[in-house]
């Protein structure tokens, strides 16, 4: 078979990790109680923040948009339910820091009414791309495998780099994660069917779906949707089961042998990368006129009593989340959003679900152990060895502790992934990802800093130049009336003669008019 | 609910340096108990000694820091660094030699630097030099092999010796020590003696230096545990044969006579140790894979030229410490091309 015969290549790195999938994959794909109240964060995206459309006090329906965006990098957002809006303020969201941003409050009726919808498009292939992506990108399409880079910008393709290769990504490589594999276990067909679509908008020859090894059923589920989607030249590939293979540039990697250039985008090499999850909100979108209301989240750890996958609306707290998979048990430890490798740890459940998280892990304190006090480097290497974008971690780490900014670029900061590689096989227990990220927000920071001397440079430097002509037209304008002063005192030269030449021409007519009186007088 | 929060990644982290250098450790083991069936007690009271000096060093020198003692002394790198020192010592050495080489190791070229992880030597090898710089005469008093030995001595004897410079009653140190292999054959063709002739005396064994032979293959044993445990890469050892089997046959080749057989270099000496050991000492090699085979082969060859043509028999400390001071820069001139590189980036 075909399928057998693609090659895949392999990528530098990587580590074999306990895998910890089979606990949430015993049930099939619940749905949660709709929440009473959905908190919806306007940033749940890459890129410029979303502005509300609606205001406090207003009824909105299920599915219509009620925050949208200016920016071409971003994702309109839309009422997971129907309900009033009660208000728009700053709630704890999911994010590293544990601060606060703007989101909407959306207090659910429980009558789930929707929206009138756009029209499905069943015959996509007869339509414009152009129009597909727009509806894409109506529908608030992100990256649903955990960076949330919107979708309708991913799919628009440069005019001058045509698309070989659409990459489908249902890898999952990450530890305890399975909300992809259950998505292609249950729903293989709206997979399949948003790889055509997708195939059509970029005209890619060929699309490759790689799946780890350790996921048989949806491999199976897939092959099956794939060989009823004919023509379609898709073929699944089976990957094996390393971690972070599910990285956008390892699986390009994997299956073509082809490597997204340093600070480039797959585009460059004729690729796209998109989830799995992704594409089947795709399929919604386009021939259900659906937007992107929910996502699967699998939750898991042995600090949850029913691990499992559900569907939750998005804005849904996680507090609720747990409580749907039967809460705590005595092992909770810590929660994690995303997994054991790249996830952040929340400080609080009643942050809301977004479009990216699809992982929440109730860890026990065996699964997320406290970290053993960091050592010195000795650099042992094992940290380059596991690195999949091939960087010498430990000399980072060194800059980046020593706050050499340049030198940790030269050094490739911004090539590395986060994967976590590093910091898992560091025999001194060094946080190394956590340097790269605080070196990486120092080289933004600083780069703002340089910006904004620099617009302050120019800002000086046209004042300076305002005030120098300014300076240049009020000598230029003193000058001139100088000049025009001297004419005046000419001028009054000229008065002074015409009033002596008229005095004299007076004095004449007098002494005239005196001879004549005088004569008269005669 | 409210939780604490850490960074990622969450998990029981599977590595750690105390687990490593206990490896290293073991490995040592198979080793030292040759060199002790060998040489006898003094090798294992130099390894007691070094690592009684290493730890109250290291003990001190943290106080007088301020940092952590007890966590810091259980990353076991001063015990290894008391170990190779304690086994690369003449067995006979005063106790006070081998106290003053590790504590100028642990305090002078660890600690002052830094401690774990910054300093840029070698420490057990800076130890070494130190005192054969030193104590030319004490560093060249070794046993002969316990075949050849016609006066062994028990603890008690060695006791005596190595704390009061005593030696026996009715012995003399010409009669206890003998030369090392490395320094006897340097001597020996020093008489313009040639290899064949040199090789006659009871000294050689099959391959080496009577006893030493052995005592490499057990190292070698230890070596290729850390390869299996992954504790140490193949690049450093095997550059570091290479280039001191490559340098040695070449020579040998056109001069057999006066140039010593290629094994004696590595089953005479501290080839084998240096090798897997030494030169595989992460803080002061190289990092990079390439620098890492530079960094041995070079380190292999410099042995080779030292022990041929330098001042001293030996040459491991020699040549390890010069190549530490060349690691940084071979490091930057090897750095891997990075994942998507571009060719215009150079």
């Amino acid at each position: 078979m075909q399928q057998e015969e693609q090659k895949i290549w392999s990528f530098h790195g990587g580590l074999h990790l306990p895998d910890h999938k089979a606990e949430s994959t015993n049930r099939a794909i619940a749905k949660i109680k709709l929440p009473k109240r959905l908190i919806i964060p306007m940033q749940q995206h890459i890129g410029e923040p979303a502005e509300p459309v609606v205001k406090p006090g207003e009824r909105v329906l299920k599915g219509q948009t009620i925050a949208r965006v200016s920016q071409y990098i971003g994702a309109p957002i839309h009422a997971p339910s129907s309900g009033t809006i009660s208000e728009f303020t700053e709630y704890p969201v999911p994010h590293p820091s544990g601060l606060s941003a703007p989101c909407l409050v959306l207090e659910t009726d429980g009558l789930d009414e929707w929206d009138e919808l756009p029209e499905p498009l069943p015959h996509y292939e007869t339509l414009e791309p152009a129009l597909l992506r727009e509806r894409i990108r109506w529908a608030g399409i992100v990256g649903l495998g955990g960076a949330a880079f919107p979708t309708s910008v991913k799919v628009n393709k440069m005019p001058d780099k045509p698309i070989k290769t659409l990459v489908i990504n249902g890898a999952e490589c990450e530890p305890y994660i399975t909300c992809d594999d259950m998505l292609m276990r249950s729903q293989a067909c709206r997979v399949v069917e948003g790889v055509k679509i997708l195939q059509y908008i970029l005209d890619a020859e060929e699309c490759l779906i790689g799946i780890e090894d350790n996921k048989p059923e949806a491999i199976a589920a897939i092959r099956m949707a794939v060989a009823d989607a004919q023509p379609l030249n898709a073929r699944v590939v089976v990957i094996p089961t390393k971690y972070p293979s599910g990285g956008e540039k390892q699986l390009i990697k994997l299956l073509t042998g082809k490597e997204v250039p340093s600070h480039g985008i797959p585009a460059e090499i004729g690729a796209v990368c998109l989830n799995v999850s992704t594409t089947a909100a795709v399929t919604d979108a386009v021939l259900a006129g659906r937007p992107l209301l929910q996502r699967i989240v699998t939750v898991t750890g042995e600090g949850v009593n029913d691990p499992c996958n559900l569907e939750v609306p998005f804005g849904t707290p996680v507090a609720s989340v747990i409580e749907a998979a039967g809460g705590y048990s005595d092992k909770i430890s810590r929660l994690i959003l995303g997994g054991p490798m790249m996830g952040f740890m929340l400080h609080d459940d009643s942050v809301p679900v977004t479009k990216g998280s699809n992982c929440l892990l109730a860890a026990s304190n065996t699964e997320a152990p406290a970290p053993p006090p960091a050592q010195s480097c000795i650099r042992c290497g094992k940290c380059a060895e596991a690195c999949p974008a091939q960087l010498l971690p430990q000399q980072l780490y060194w800059y980046a502790k020593a706050r050499d900014m340049d030198k940790a670029q030269e050094y490739h900061l911004f090539d590395c992934i986060e994967c976590g590689c590093c910091s898992w096989v560091c025999p001194a227990h060094i946080p190394l990802v956590q340097y790269y990220r605080f070196a990486k927000t120092e080289c933004w920071a600083q780069e703002r800093e340089k910006q904004q001397s620099e617009e302050a440079r120019r800002r000086h430097e046209a004042r300076v130049e305002r005030l120098n002509r300014i300076k240049r037209e009020r000598q230029a304008n003193l000058r001139k009336k100088k000049e025009s002063l001297g004419d005046k005192k000419s001028g009054g030269d000229n008065k002074k003669a015409a009033i002596e030449a008229a005095m004299k021409r007076v004095a004449e007519k007098k002494a005239k008019t005196g001879t004549e009186t005088a004569g008269g007088d005669q | 609910m409210k939780f604490a929060a850490r960074t990622s990644p969450h998990g029981l982290l599977p590595n750690s340096v105390t687990r490593d250098m206990a490896m290293v450790l073991a490995a040592l083991v198979p080793g030292t108990i040759a060199l002790f069936w060998y040489f006898g007690w003094g090798v294992l009271i130099n390894v007691c000694l070094a690592v009684v000096a290493a730890l109250a060093g290291e003990a001190l020198v943290l106080k007088l820091r301020n940092r952590r003692i007890i966590s810091t002394l259980a990353d076991l790198s001063a015990i290894v660094t008391a170990v190779l020192l304690g086994i690369a010592l003449p067995p006979l050495l005063p106790w006070w030699m081998v106290v003053l080489a590790v504590l100028f190791a642990i305090i002078f070229v660890k600690h002052l630097y830094g401690g774990l992880g910054y300093n840029p030597f070698n420490p057990a090898m800076a130890g070494y030099v130190l005192l054969l710089v030193s104590f030319p005469v004490a560093m060249t008093q070794w046993l002969p092999p316990v075949m050849l030995n016609t006066n062994p001595l028990d603890l008690a004897q060695v006791l005596n010796i190595k704390f009061t410079g005593q030696v026996p009653a009715g012995m003399s140190w010409d009669t206890i020590t003998s030369a090392t292999p490395l320094d006897e054959m340097r001597t020996q063709l020093d008489m313009n003696k040639m290899i064949s002739e040199i090789q006659l005396s009871p000294l050689w064994g099959d391959y080496g230096a009577l006893g030493w032979e052995w005592v490499g293959n057990w190292f070698l044993l230890g070596g290729l545990f850390l390869l299996w445990r992954k504790v140490i890469s193949w690049h450093i050892p095997v550059a570091f044969l290479a280039g001191l089997l490559v340098s040695a046959g070449l020579f040998w080749l056109f001069d057999p006579e006066t140039i010593p057989f290629p094994a004696f270099h590595l089953f005479s000496g501290g080839a084998i140790l240096g090798a897997f050991f030494i030169a595989t000492d992460p803080v002061t090699a190289c990092t990079t894979r390439k620098g890492q085979l530079i960094y041995g082969a070079l380190i292999g060859m410099l042995i080779f030229i030292i022990r041929t043509w330098g001042g001293y028999p030996d040459a491991v400390a020699f040549a390890v410490l010069l190549l530490n001071m060349a690691a940084p820069t071979i490091d930057y001139y090897t750095q891997p091309r990075i994942f998507g590189e571009r060719n215009d980036d150079g």
